[in-house]
């Protein structure tokens, strides 16, 4: 009830600028790309490949963007290397809480292109490319691609 | 195809917020400018192209034709462009495209943005969302890692510095102090810039462009046209666009594509683009060239308003735009190259790191101050000539959105 009766929030008068929230909640549908989020759960990581151009893609993708056909599911490796990485200080507002957090792109040996994923390391600053680094699943599945990150390997 | 010129020019002073005038207001003052500046009138406008990027930022849907109303234009032909931070640029060539096809004769190219409406945390997060929202964005991507990924493959890849990066900000900060449109002039050292807070690594807060509040103008025009209406036109001489995987993850390792003062033994080794280079902006730059038949940049470009939105990207952009090859643009900002007065002059008036980012506006922002270069009327607008690049006869805009995924670049002269 007393949501109900909360004001109007004003931060100035002149001008007069007052605060409006405007939100949405999406139905969101992986569609072609579910392959992918459904085998995280079975510790699996997916890339794609292409028979016509023999082309690997680290990031599954269901048709090839050089020939247009239809791409096969490929296991990808769960060892590979840092290609790049960053590591994030600040960031957008739903992951606020998450900095200092660390991205890669991670390069996997016979896999002709990366794969983005977040890299769980105690120290930040011992990070450098071409350092080995191995996936790990969340045990507790939330269908997003956080389900799979990296650490350094052991 | 027929010739396009630039007749005139206008823009507001881009700030971190401007609650005193909403988005059309902010146009109708870039408009008014720039209407003033050439005894030009709206009723000589045959249509428009409006620019600005996010409908989310803006609160505002079809906000195009509120402007285009709100600046008297309702009932000639219009339409709105959007292309990630490409928008301004990708709209200056849709009105070039509007006057070399011979559809108008006259158009008025105008782009806002009203980053204030958002903090700057969900300002990260709204702009973040122009990328993959399957697989990138939920990682606590934005655009600041993306590019400092970049950053750092660059730097793996050239040994291009943190300071040499910190060069490009102190530069834009530096020549934005005389610029009365300017966001952020200030004098700073390397130091300050190294020591600023880290956002993402390598790239701290004084490394990235500013959040703004602006609009920008610019009235293009056939050569008939421009005859009647202007006493200097600054000649559109070719535009080149293209575009790249929206994620870095899908970039390929393959070849350069060559400019004419380069040769396959300047990369033997390179894997290209990887996530170190943009593609997209070495073939707009390639395209570009070849129709305004330059082979040389660096001699035959007098200055440029490069899409600094990060340091590294003025960095990676004098490479792809081939002011140097690749691997040189750290020492290039070393040497001083690309400050007022020696061999290329980039981001003259400050960029959008120093003058300003009001993401729709900012590619025709870059318009409007290589207009006023090639017209030699920086003095004028400026109300000081510390920026005119001496005796400026041809320019280059360029802008990026996403990481790359649109470029585009435009050749203006004299
Ligand atoms: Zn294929």
């Amino acid at each position: 009830m007393k949501n109900d009766v909360k004001g109007t929030e004003i931060y100035k008068t002149d001008p007069l600028i007052k605060r409006w929230d405007y939100s949405l909640s999406y139905t969101h549908s992986y569609a072609q790309d579910s392959e992918f989020f459904k085998a995280l759960g079975r510790n699996v990581l997916l890339g794609s490949y292409c028979k016509q151009c023999n082309y690997k893609y680290g990031t599954y993708r269901k048709y090839c963007m050089y020939c247009g056909s239809e791409t096969a599911d490929i296991e990808l490796p769960l060892k590979g290397k840092i290609h790049t990485f960053t590591t994030c200080y600040y960031s957008g507002e739903p992951f606020m809480n998450d900095v200092p957090y660390t991205l890669i792109l991670v390069e996997f040996e016979g896999i002709d292109s990366l794969f983005m994923s977040r890299l769980i390391n105690k120290n930040n600053t011992k990070i450098s490319i071409g350092m080995g680094v191995m996936a790990k699943f969340k045990s507790l599945q939330k269908f997003d691609v956080n389900d799979v990150y990296f650490i350094p390997e052991l | 195809m027929n010739d396009v010129y630039i007749v005139s020019a206008g823009m507001t002073k881009f700030r971190k917020h401007n609650y005193d005038e909403d988005f059309r207001l902010m146009v109708k003052r870039a408009f008014d400018y720039a209407l003033n500046d050439a005894d030009i009138t709206h009723k000589d406008m045959d249509g428009s192209v409006s620019a600005y990027f996010s409908d989310h930022i803006q609160g505002q849907l079809i906000a195009g034709a509120m402007t285009n109303d709100y600046i008297g234009l309702a009932t000639k032909p219009s339409k709105r462009i959007e292309g990630g931070g490409a928008t301004g640029g990708l709209a200056f060539q849709a009105g070039y495209e509007e006057i070399a096809s011979g559809n108008m004769e006259t158009c008025a190219v105008y782009g806002f943005e009203s980053m204030s409406h958002l903090n700057t945390w969900k300002g990260n997060d709204v702009i973040a969302l122009g990328s993959d929202s399957n697989f990138d964005y939920p990682l606590g991507g934005f655009y600041t890692a993306y590019y400092a990924l970049m950053a750092t493959r660059h730097m793996h890849e050239f040994g291009t510095t943190p300071e040499q990066m910190a060069m490009v900000s102190v530069k834009n900060h530096g020549n934005a102090m005389h610029n009365p449109f300017a966001q952020s002039p200030m004098k700073i050292t390397v130091d300050d810039v190294l020591k600023s807070p880290m956002v993402a690594t390598p790239l701290t807060m004084l490394d990235i462009s500013l959040m703004s509040d602006g609009a920008a103008c610019v009235i293009l025009a056939s050569e008939e046209r421009a005859k009647s209406l202007c006493k200097n036109p600054v000649k559109i001489r070719a535009i080149g666009s293209s575009s790249d995987t929206m994620r870095l993850s899908d970039r390929p390792f393959g070849k350069v594509p060559l400019l004419p003062n380069e040769s396959k033994d300047d990369y033997k080794n390179l894997k290209y683009p990887g996530v170190h280079s943009f593609r997209a902006g070495r073939i707009a730059a390639k395209m570009a060239y070849e129709r305004a038949n330059i082979n040389d940049p660096l001699k035959e470009i007098d200055f440029a308003e490069l899409y600094d939105s990060y340091t590294s990207a003025e960095i990676q952009a004098y490479e792809d735009l081939g002011f140097c090859k690749y691997g040189e643009g750290g020492k290039f900002i070393e040497k001083g190259y690309s400050e007022i007065n020696n061999k290329l002059p980039v981001n003259p008036e400050g960029g959008l790191i120093a003058s300003g980012h009001a993401i729709g506006a900012t590619g025709i922002m870059q318009a409007v101050y290589a207009f006023w270069q090639l017209q030699h009327s920086v003095k004028k607008h400026l109300k000081n000539g510390k920026l005119q690049v001496e005796n400026a006869k041809r320019g280059v805009i360029h802008s990026h959105a996403g990481t790359g995924a649109y470029e585009t670049v435009s050749i203006l002269e004299r």
